[in-house]
């Protein structure tokens, strides 16, 4: 098997377009693929073999002990990792355990021993490879000097500039590569259709990648398992991350492919049908997943107590951790007033949650003028009863709607109040940067990894994804109840509108319907008498976002009604049927 | 689920009423689960009483930090509250009149710890000076007029609790609704000082009421300048300004980065109107340092963090927050954790109570401490048949259990005077070969024998070159820290020390003579070689000469006070060998010391990141399934679907994509279902798989890595760079 490997790859656009010609094509035969797997294991070996030595030591402790001190080993080298990323450690040491370097890319870029890595994996498995080709996968592995040819026009492009399109298989995509011209072939442009380009992606993408180590969380053999080839790589010149970063941002272009999802027979599934979809399907690795939860559920007492002696509980780690914060609610807080308060809903404010607070917690009638005076009597009444507990339960206390710096404040407060508890859960990626070092002392967190890897159903159902079709439920339902408060002309009109949409759904090139005629055939219908009048309705249906107007290219106003053909034609039947 | 709505985000759940047993508290949860009930519930008792102590001792450490800096503050305020009652009529003094008297703290970044120095300002201001102490926040004050209610507020509604006993209950109400202007301030300030006898009956503490001027001043205090809007401060300022002859303010501002903030925020024209002083409080490393000091490095207290611990704490200290209250929190959070994961602890206490405890050691007990591995190897250095009896006879390590405590206790005793005195001793060398804080000298001492290490190699080295005033001064320090050592080793190395400073000071006439006598010779070896020098300049010859000079040096006899010196040297050295071994080669170490740093650096100082990123780049470690155990950086195309995603994902540049992202998904999974990629149509992606896909990526978008992006159809945009 021969593989490909492109090596003038990371460099600055100056030199790129220098050094564009001698692009280098190398042929890995089989051998040094083995060479490569086999130095990796023999790394392997040897670290493995130092950890039971290191165990064997102590041949007294039972289980438990050696545990923990492979724990501890583990870490040394975090501490090692921890101070290195505070640029004072020393050099050596790229990447071990659960330090950041490991996961995240600062330092050390292991180029070739990536590719070392991709050839590997590739030639044990073949038929498992990852590659992106679908149409005609056998192009990618079987002909490797196509792939060349492409990879050196496309690194030619640069110099001859945007005129010379090797690759361009339709007349739309010279087209269009002519209107956006790029200067420079990144190779994160995907100029072609073809997939070997992509695979010339992942040959320079991946060593810009972590050598990402597994966190293990207990055993100090992975980590010594990565250590060789961290350290072999460790001399190699810097690719500058840097430089890349600025590249790929400093152009306002990014060339991806313009195909789209209209290709798919079902360009778009609605949520119904997403969730028959996915319910009836069993998911992978549930025993281990469910294993993983009940070690998660171990916990709970623990953090009963710590609840209660000040800490607040956060929980980080992939997965949903609602089913987890749900089980911990029933088996421990049935018996004391609590509090669920889901942060991802989309509409959650300070003000609900507080009101829920003073309303039913506290059974306060009445209303407060500003939340500051409100939590001043949650404060002043939770202080005047100590022995009256509350639980907060926040499920993505990062949501969307929770993440203004005052609720932030406001909950930090409520957390730091003796007798109300919080647990919470985070799961955006940037989610600690909501608090600042006060913040963070009033909340006392105390930080707990739950990775449950159960899909977030209830987070996720609110997010309007794209790939989601609108029900247009909700759509046609709001239409109907604004449509019923209106006039019967009023109607008249937008019925009008909504048949001429119809009518010209097939037309790729409507814009929507000029005012003018609109007015014409309205005035036709009997539905109005003066412009005016018209205006006056337009400007209702617009408050209410039933339609939208657009200007033309000759400055005429066109109108639209923004809802998808068949919501519109449902509409029209139910209004047929009254 | 219950907990689920379209309509709702918030789910109040009461306990029905009938059933309202007790509530469980701490100390059931605490000992719940642990397999036996006493002592875990004696533990948590042990714990809190410990807790409570230190805490005590914290907060005590607090006061007497910041007594002086509080100490100057109070006198400014006093000056200042002087300068109002003696007002005269000339010229500078009316000049003087429309500034403001201002102190500015300045705290510090550790904005957590300044809450502690606010309340004790406020408190004792209250006590000593004026009643009328108010202090603000920022975030309570985002406009003029908030400010200016929560100052009225907070001023006169204090006076109003004060007045309800004689007027009605009522009288908060229409009090809050006064006209919120600084005339209604002075209005009801001049009340309230022409009726003196009206307060301070109404105090508490009537006896320091009476001790208060005539005219307390009233006392504003912006607890974060920073956070404060520059304009309502100015706004604020400017107003006050202008009633200064009828009310006499004063203001203090917390800062925690620089005086000069103030002229940040501040124009000229509002800062004239200000006298400002400045105070300093003592850096917080000092803080640290005095609460390690009174907390771990004292036999006192039986709990103890171990080097590692530590150094995780001083780490997060050092680097994160600078926070003394994060520092205690996490030695509380060490606390609990060893009291709750170590059941030996409940021997974990002052010393005749624990050997008190020792005696009543039940047989599991004694068989948890036969496993500990400091008592293993503690057996396994004795004779056989005490070998036989320590493994048989539960009685007899009992015995010898109390015996190892009592050992254990003078260990800490001898332990933390020597380290004090090496401490004095390498804390002024060049180069801090020990580290220049105790703390490091401690640590370090905690992770290993410290004698085994080149640094205190070099550091003795550095204490045998050291002129005779400073080492005597040093000594002299040693001296003074063994006095109150009571256990005979201590009185010992007391007595030891202080025959030889004596000797160092005493035999000045004598030494003198062959001191001078070396010094000459020195200086002549030194000219000779001079002379050498300049004659010839290669580096060979000057080697050589070098060479030569120090075998010189090492054959020459050595003076009385080198002697000496090098005895006092070698003294030392015997003491650290003797009394500075690690905890960890002491028997039953284990029941003092908390080891497990790592769960305290998972729970303070977690990575949330990596570890999302480690669950999706390598499910295995968290999935134990053969199936996905990979290559590093190789995926595995059974992984789940939110893995394949997301490293699909990191192969794009700034936007993806989705109908590509969909194929090169599709292909993956097809891949791992062992079916032929070519079999299926082309381009044809069955509806289930859509459907995941979709959940995947949503999923990634909730996570944020991606999200939806109008620039072109059908792409999302990357929210992360690279590999990350």
């Amino acid at each position: 098997m021969l593989m490909v490997a492109c090596q003038s790859e990371i460099m600055s656009p100056q030199k790129r377009t220098k050094d564009a010609g001698i692009l280098e094509v190398r042929f890995v035969g089989d051998a040094d693929v083995l060479d490569h797997i086999v130095d990796k294991q023999e790394g392997v070996k040897v670290s493995k073999s130092s950890v039971q030595k290191l165990v064997t030591l102590k041949p007294s402790r039972d289980e438990q002990q050696a545990e923990l001190q492979e724990e501890e080993d583990d870490e040394v080298f975090n501490e090692e990792v921890y101070v290195q990323a505070l640029g004072t450690g020393p050099e050596e040491n790229g990447s071990a355990g659960t330090g950041g370097a490991a996961v995240f890319t600062f330092q050390t870029i292991k180029r070739s021993n990536k590719m070392a890595q991709m050839a590997s994996e590739w030639a044990r498995t073949p038929g498992k490879s990852v590659t992106f080709s679908t149409p005609d996968p056998p192009d990618e592995c079987s002909s490797p000097p196509r792939v060349s040819k492409r990879q050196a026009s496309q690194n030619k492009t640069p110099q001859k500039g945007k005129k010379v399109q090797f690759v361009s298989t339709t007349p739309h995509r010279l087209r269009k590569r002519l209107s956006a011209p790029s200067l420079k072939s990144d190779s994160d442009s995907d100029l072609s259709p073809s997939h070997s380009e992509d695979e010339d992606e992942d040959e320079e993408e991946k060593p810009a990648r972590t050598e990402a180590e597994p966190k293990t969380p207990s055993k100090a053999a992975a980590a010594a398992l990565y250590k060789t080839p961290a350290k072999k790589s460790k001399k190699e010149p810097e690719p500058s991350l840097l430089e890349e970063y600025f590249e790929a941002h400093s152009s306002s272009k990014v060339v991806t492919s313009d195909r789209t999802l209209q290709r798919l027979q079902t360009p778009r599934l609605d949520q119904e049908t997403l969730f028959r979809l996915l319910d009836g399907k069993p998911s992978c690795y549930s025993e281990e997943i469910s294993r993983l939860n009940k070690e998660h559920e171990k916990h709970f007492s623990r953090w009963m107590w710590q609840l209660q002696l000040g800490f607040s509980v956060l929980l980080y780690g992939l997965g949903s951790k609602r089913a987890l914060l749900e089980q911990f609610r029933l088996s421990m807080l049935s018996d004391s007033t609590h509090l669920v308060i889901n942060g991802f809903f989309p509409s959650i404010t300070l003000k609900s949650i507080l009101n829920s607070i003073t309303g039913e917690v506290l059974e306060h009638q009445g209303n407060f003028r500003t939340p500051m005076d409100q939590m001043d009597f949650i404060v002043k009444t939770m202080r005047e009863d100590p022995e009256f507990h509350v639980y907060l339960l926040i499920h993505n206390i990062e949501g969307p709607m929770l993440r203004a710096e005052r609720t932030q404040q406001t909950l930090g407060q409520l957390a730091s109040l003796p007798n109300m508890h919080l647990l919470a859960s985070i799961d955006h990626i940037n989610a600690p940067l909501v608090w600042d070092q006060s913040k963070m002392s009033q909340f006392n967190w105390l930080w707990y990894e739950t990775t449950t890897y159960l899909p977030y159903v209830e987070e996720t159902s609110y997010e309007n994804s794209l790939l989601v079709q609108q029900s247009g439920a909700l759509a046609l339902s709001s239409l109907t109840h604004v449509l019923r408060s209106l006039t019967p002309n009023a109607r008249g009109i937008f019925r009008l509108l909504a048949e001429f949409q119809l009518e010209n759904k097939d037309n790729p090139s409507y814009s929507g319907l000029s005012f003018q005629d609109f007015y014409q055939r309205c005035r036709e219908a009997f539905l109005v008498n003066s412009d005016i009048t018209l205006r006056t309705q337009l400007t209702e249906f617009r408050d209410h976002k039933l339609i939208r107007t657009k200007k033309g290219a000759d400055g005429v106003e066109y109108l639209l009604i923004p809802i998808d053909t068949g919501t519109l034609t449902d509409f029209l039947e139910k209004e047929e049927a009254e | 689920m219950t907990t689920s709505s379209v309509s709702k985000g918030c789910f109040v759940f009461k306990p029905s009423s009938k059933r309202k047993k007790r509530a469980l508290d701490a100390e059931d949860y605490f000992t719940n689960g642990s397999e036996d009930y006493e002592t875990s519930k004696e533990r948590f008792q042990l714990c809190q009483a410990l807790w409570e102590n230190m805490r005590a001792e914290t907060e005590k450490v607090q006061d007497e930090l910041s007594k002086k800096m509080l100490d100057s503050v109070l006198e400014f305020v006093r000056k200042s509250s002087a300068s109002f009652l003696s007002r005269e009529e000339d010229w500078a003094s009316r000049m003087r009149a429309s500034e403001i008297p201002t102190a500015a703290l300045v705290l510090g970044v550790n904005v957590p710890d300044h809450d502690m120095t606010f309340q004790s300002l406020s408190d004792r201001l209250q006590q000593t000076v004026t009643p009328f102490v108010v202090s603000v926040q920022a975030k309570e004050c985002a406009a003029l007029k908030h400010l200016l209610q929560k100052f009225l507020q907070r001023l006169m509604g204090l006076s109003v609790t004060v007045d309800e006993e004689e007027e009605e209950a009522g009288a908060e109400l229409p009090q809050r609704r006064v006209h919120c202007s600084l005339s209604a301030l002075c209005d009801w300030y001049r009340t309230v000082c022409q009726k003196p006898s009206g307060i301070s009956p109404g105090k508490k503490r009537s006896s320091s009421a009476m001790e208060f001027p005539p005219r307390p001043p009233v006392i504003l205090i912006f607890k974060d300048l920073e956070a404060f809007s520059s304009c309502v401060l100015q706004d604020f300022i400017l107003i006050c300004s202008q009633y200064t002859q009828q009310l006499p303010l004063l203001f203090i501002f917390g800062i925690a980065t620089s005086p000069c903030t103030i002229q940040r925020t501040l124009p000229h024209s509002v800062t004239s109107l200000l006298c400002i002083e400045l105070f300093q409080s003592l850096p917080c490393t000092q803080h640290l340092a005095t609460v390690i000091d009174k907390l771990v490095l004292t036999p006192q207290q039986p709990f103890k963090p171990s080097g590692k611990v530590l150094q995780v704490l001083v780490g997060l200290f050092l680097y994160h927050d600078f926070s003394v209250r994060n520092f205690i929190k996490g030695l509380q959070l060490s606390l609990l954790e060893h009291f709750h994961s170590q059941p030996l602890s409940v021997l974990c206490r002052k010393k005749e109570e624990a050997v008190e405890r020792a005696q009543k050691l039940s047989h599991q007990e004694v068989e948890r401490i036969r496993q500990l591995p400091s008592f293993m190897r503690f057996v396994e250095k004795q004779e056989p048949e005490e070998q036989v009896q320590l493994l048989t006879s539960d009685d007899h390590v009992k015995e010898v259990c109390q015996k190892l405590l009592e050992d254990l206790r003078r260990y800490h005793k001898n332990f933390y005077p020597i380290l004090r005195c090496l401490h004095v001793l390498t804390s002024s060398l060049p180069k801090y070969p020990l580290g220049k804080q105790m703390r490091e000298l401690h640590v370090s001492c905690l992770e290993r024998n410290v004698w085994e290490t080149e640094e205190y190699e070099s550091a003795l080295q550095l204490l045998r070159m050291l002129a005779k005033d400073e080492l005597v001064a040093a000594l002299q320090k040693c001296v003074e820290i063994l006095k109150p050592g009571k256990t005979k080793n201590m009185r010992d190395a007391l007595q030891q020390l202080g025959t030889l400073t004596a000797r160092f000071q005493q035999p000045d006439s004598s030494a003198d003579p062959p001191a001078a006598e070396g010094s000459t010779e020195g200086k002549e070896d030194d000219s000779a070689p001079g002379q050498g020098l300049q004659k010839k300049t290669d580096l060979f010859h000057l080697q050589k000469t070098l060479l030569e000079m120090k075998e010189s040096r090492r054959s020459k006899k050595k003076s009385p006070f080198e002697l000496l010196r090098n005895e006092t040297v070698e003294y030392i050295d015997s003491l650290v060998k003797m009394h500075l071994a690690t905890p960890e080669s002491q028997p039953l170490y284990e029941v003092y010391y908390y080891t497990s740093s790592g769960t305290l650096r998972r729970h303070l100082n977690a990575t949330p990141r990596t570890s999302i990123q480690t669950a999706l780049s390598h499910p295995y470690c968290y999935l134990q399934n053969e199936a996905l155990k990979n290559e590093a950086g190789a995926i595995s195309s059974s992984a789940p679907d939110l893995c394949i995603v997301y490293k699909l994902h990191l192969e794009c540049g700034r936007l993806i994509n989705l109908y590509d992202w969909l194929e090169a998904y599709s292909t993956v999974v097809t891949a791992a279902k062992g079916d032929d990629p070519d079999s299926g149509e082309k381009g044809k992606i069955s509806e289930v798989r859509h459907a995941r896909f979709i959940r995947a990526v949503s999923e990634l978008e909730f996570l944020g890595f991606v999200k939806s992006t109008k620039q072109k159809t059908d792409h999302v945009a990357r929210l992360t760079w690279g590999g990350c």
